[in-house]
């Protein structure tokens, strides 16, 4: 900024050095700043495509182009089956925490009852008790209930979906309260005084004016849970209950430079959903980040 | 959902609040809200009958009772018109309760006793385990073809050992006892039982997945005399060397004569010269655990080495993150730049790409033999060998995932506030540091404290950002159990889940201990914001 002052001043005759001194700086930080980003990236792309599929032999800039990682991965891991696990607990996570906390947050902005307070305050305190810091207690607890219905116990997706749904209400649901509250009660009001119940108001008024906080928190969710780890890895033992993100793992941690090539074609697979449902989000998602921010 | 009068205007001419049949279920509503509460009910009565089964059959009637209780209660809060509230609250509140309370209360209790691989079960338990683990062959003990199975899921269940004498004669023997078996399908050839009623056999992977619990199992035939397997398909009748004597609260080792008694204060067995039997039980030992952590020597000096980098960590990241996040943010902050939009994109990829396979990633570009780092440099640098160059190597990443976060946030914020005020503040002699330090900067923190909050207690208990990349190590040699870039949860998760032996008891009190230590931190942020405020709108 203070360059930008000075050369403002002193170059009143040269629109170059005016672009340079507004603009040009700019462009050299910023094409800094992308290819910082953007190395990883393209050494994974590359290493998916390098036809010896190595560690060793990748390199920053591809050296040839193959389709035999992406063969590979097909033939010698249940790759599909590990795929589908992961859109199964992504998918059915945000949803069902979408809904779940929607219905919560409604409550909590439109409705005073007993103890709305102490329930608000007490979900912002279990939060400082992150689920996994309970692990072992969920662990000991599934074994118990794998014993009476091995539907729901380890190795199964409905027993860690279970888990993942314990965390449903969380600080989202602050997030959705606050824009909850930024829906004027006149509206809901009128069409209570029409005679529309509070199921009607909540489907057909509240949750089409706040798509872009729906919107939001299933992306955050989506995306944490196909990241997540820890949980599953405590859950899915069995190689094909695995998902992706545990499968990869278990591939590079077996043979760190024979599978690279494998496992980056894998990782381009799993950042694929993240990258589409980013791209088609894209407009809601610097409102939806910034919305409980914002607010303060 | 109930109560309001009716929505669907019951017809031209009908009264307004005449209840229609169907009681309590027929408040109000559309027809078709009524089919969706009817069906979900009967939905979820289903599920209930199917949870509740396995647990009559088990006799379990603790969980048939809670099972009942949570029907009950789901029922009266949607059949009731007094209810509207938790009609919304109390699908989200059951899991909240089931799989997030309970455990942290479960986790709490765990905290203050011993319980780890030594000290599983109760006293009784531990028993049986010394007597069945001492069984050795009786010279004219009998012999049994033997199939492992359990009564349940094959990785927990209980342990069950289908056996055939001699004579063909099948029989089913758990902890309890041997009774005959009289529907199982014995395989001529092997004179092996392959199939009964009520069990699952197990495969011989799934056998060597629990052989360490077979080692301690035997089929009590009384006496003193147990069964136990000999390999996967042969078990012998022996005579238990360890046999305890309630009299003496005692074992006594038949072979060597020595006498272990019960402490239970520690729960164990020990001998005179404090030799200790391997299998002991589970007692309270108050805070011992935490005493551990906090006073012994060798383990306080880790922990707090530990909680150190932690926060070192935590804040670095989160330091790091925003102000690279934000001067990106305020460098595209300026109208008519070309090739916004592409630049938007580009710094944003790292946020989109999966995190879990991005850790993996920078794991291996640090990597000393293959990795793309000593490749480029040409250097020959054991990157996560070394503490420092590790720890740099964890931030580095980090920030690599979660700068564009607080780019988006950012640039958000920096949105949000007029452009008038800098150009007032320009147009009253400020400089362009002073604007920005004097005016936007004050503005933004309003809207960023709240993110930079979160993104620090986030990355306190960040798992995978170390797990993923060091696991931890590098770990000094002398000690394996804490290493230079453990954060408190690897180091927990190592002591309940990757070690020779799981230290439940332990591992809960340091999550008891991380607890507390975010609540104070969160306490003293909140009480510091306006977070709480947002509760009375």
């Amino acid at each position: 900024m203070t360059a930008a002052t000075r050369g403002y001043r002193r170059s009143t005759g040269s629109a170059i050095a005016l672009w340079s001194a507004r603009f040009g700086w700019r462009h050299v930080v910023m094409i800094v700043v992308a290819a910082f980003a953007l190395f990883p990236v393209l050494f994974v792309v590359s290493a998916a495509v390098n036809p010896v599929g190595t560690l060793s032999s990748a390199r920053l800039w591809p050296t040839g182009a193959g389709f035999d990682n992406a063969a590979d991965l097909f033939r010698n891991t249940p790759f599909t089956t590990w795929y589908a696990n992961s859109l199964f607990f992504a998918v059915a996570n945000a949803a069902a925490t979408v809904f779940l906390s929607a219905l919560a947050a409604y409550a909590f902005s439109r409705m005073r009852f007993r103890g709305r307070r102490v329930g608000m305050v007490g979900l912002l305190i279990i939060q400082m008790f992150p689920q996994f810091l309970a692990i072992v207690a969920i662990y000991l607890m599934f074994s118990t209930v794998g014993e009476y219905r091995p539907e729901v116990g380890f190795d199964t997706r409905w027993g860690l979906l279970l888990v993942y749904l314990g965390g449903a209400l969380s600080i989202n649901t602050w997030l959705m309260k606050g824009f909850f509250d930024t829906v004027p009660r006149e509206l809901d009001e009128s069409a209570q005084i029409d005679g529309a119940t509070h199921a009607q108001v909540f489907f057909r008024i509240m949750l089409p004016l706040v798509t872009p906080v729906l919107a939001i928190v299933g992306l955050l969710v989506f995306i944490s849970t196909i990241n997540e780890f820890l949980m599953a890895s405590v859950f899915l033992r069995d190689t094909d209950a695995k998902t992706l993100g545990l499968g990869l793992y278990q591939l590079v941690e077996s043979q760190r430079n024979a599978n690279f090539g494998m496992f980056s074609v894998g990782a381009i697979m799993l950042s694929l959903p993240t990258l589409i449902v980013f791209w088609f989000l894209q407009r809601y998602i610097t409102e939806g980040l910034t919305a409980g921010a914002v607010k303060g | 959902m109930s109560s309001r009068n009716s929505a669907g205007a019951p017809g031209p001419g009908a009264p307004a609040r005449t209840s229609p049949p169907g009681g309590g279920l027929a408040g109000s509503g559309s027809l078709w809200g009524q089919v969706a509460k009817i069906a979900l009910l009967g939905l979820f009565t289903a599920l209930g009958v199917w949870a509740a089964l396995p647990l009559y059959v088990g006799g379990n009637w603790a969980g048939i009772a809670v099972v009942a209780a949570v029907l009950v209660l789901v029922y009266w809060v949607y059949l009731s018109k007094r209810t509207v509230p938790l009609k919304y609250l109390l699908p989200g509140v059951l899991f909240l309760i089931a799989f997030q309370i309970l455990p942290v209360l479960y986790t709490m209790s765990t905290s203050v006793t011993n319980f780890s691989d030594g000290h599983r079960g109760d006293k009784e338990q531990a028993i049986a385990a010394i007597e069945a683990y001492s069984v050795t062959r009786a010279e004219q003990g009998r012999e049994f073809g033997l199939t492992v199975a359990t009564t349940g899921d094959p990785e927990t269940g209980e342990l069950v050992f289908l056996l055939t004498d001699s004579d063909g004669t099948a029989y089913a023997g758990d902890i309890e006892g041997l009774r005959p078996l009289d529907d199982a399908t014995v395989d001529p050839a092997s004179g092996r039982v392959t199939e009964a009623f009520g069990y699952t056999v197990l495969t011989p992977a799934q056998v060597n997945a629990r052989s360490q619990e077979l080692e301690e199992f035997a089929v009590p035939v009384g006496d003193g005399a147990g069964i136990r397997a000999n390999s996967l398909s042969t078990a012998y009748e022996g005579r238990a060397t360890r046999v305890y004597d309630a009299g003496c609260d005692c074992v006594t080792d038949t072979s060597t004569g020595v006498v272990y008694t019960a402490d239970d204060e520690r729960g164990a067995f020990y001998s005179e010269d404090g030799e200790r039997l391997a299998q002991g039980w589970r007692v309270n030992v108050g805070f011992d655990n935490f005493a551990r952590f906090l006073f012994n020597p060798t383990f306080a000096s880790s922990f707090f080495t530990i909680l150190v980098w932690n926060i070192g960590f935590a804040v670095a990241v989160t330091g790091l993150v925003f102000v690279v996040g934000l001067a990106i943010a305020l460098t595209l902050h300026v109208p008519r730049l070309r090739g916004k939009k592409a630049y938007r994109i580009l710094v944003v990829l790292p946020y989109a790409m999966s995190s879990l396979a991005m850790y993996l990633l920078w794991r291996d570009m640090f990597n000393t033999d293959f990795g793309l780092f000593n490749q480029l440099l040409g250097t020959n640098v054991d990157w996560l060998g070394d503490a420092w160059t590790a720890r740099f190597a964890v931030i580095l990443a980090n920030v690599w995932l979660g700068y564009p976060y607080m780019f988006l946030v950012a640039t958000g914020a920096l949105q949000a506030i007029p452009r008038e005020l800098t150009q007032a503040a320009r147009i009253d002699g400020a400089g362009a540091w002073q604007a920005f330090r004097h005016v936007t900067l004050p503005m933004l923190m309003v809207a960023m404290t709240p993110i930079l909050i979160a993104t620090f207690a986030f990355n306190f208990n960040n798992f995978n950002a170390v797990w993923l990349i060091t696991k931890g190590g590098p770990f000094p040699p002398d000690d394996p159990s804490a290493g230079a870039t453990d954060l408190l949860i690897t180091y927990t998760y190592r002591m309940a889940f990757s070690q020779a032996t799981a230290e439940y008891g332990y591992a809960a009190a340091l999550s008891v201990m991380i607890f507390v230590i975010v609540s104070v931190m969160s306490v003293i942020s909140l009480s510091r914001g306006k977070a709480l405020q947002e509760v009375d709108r």
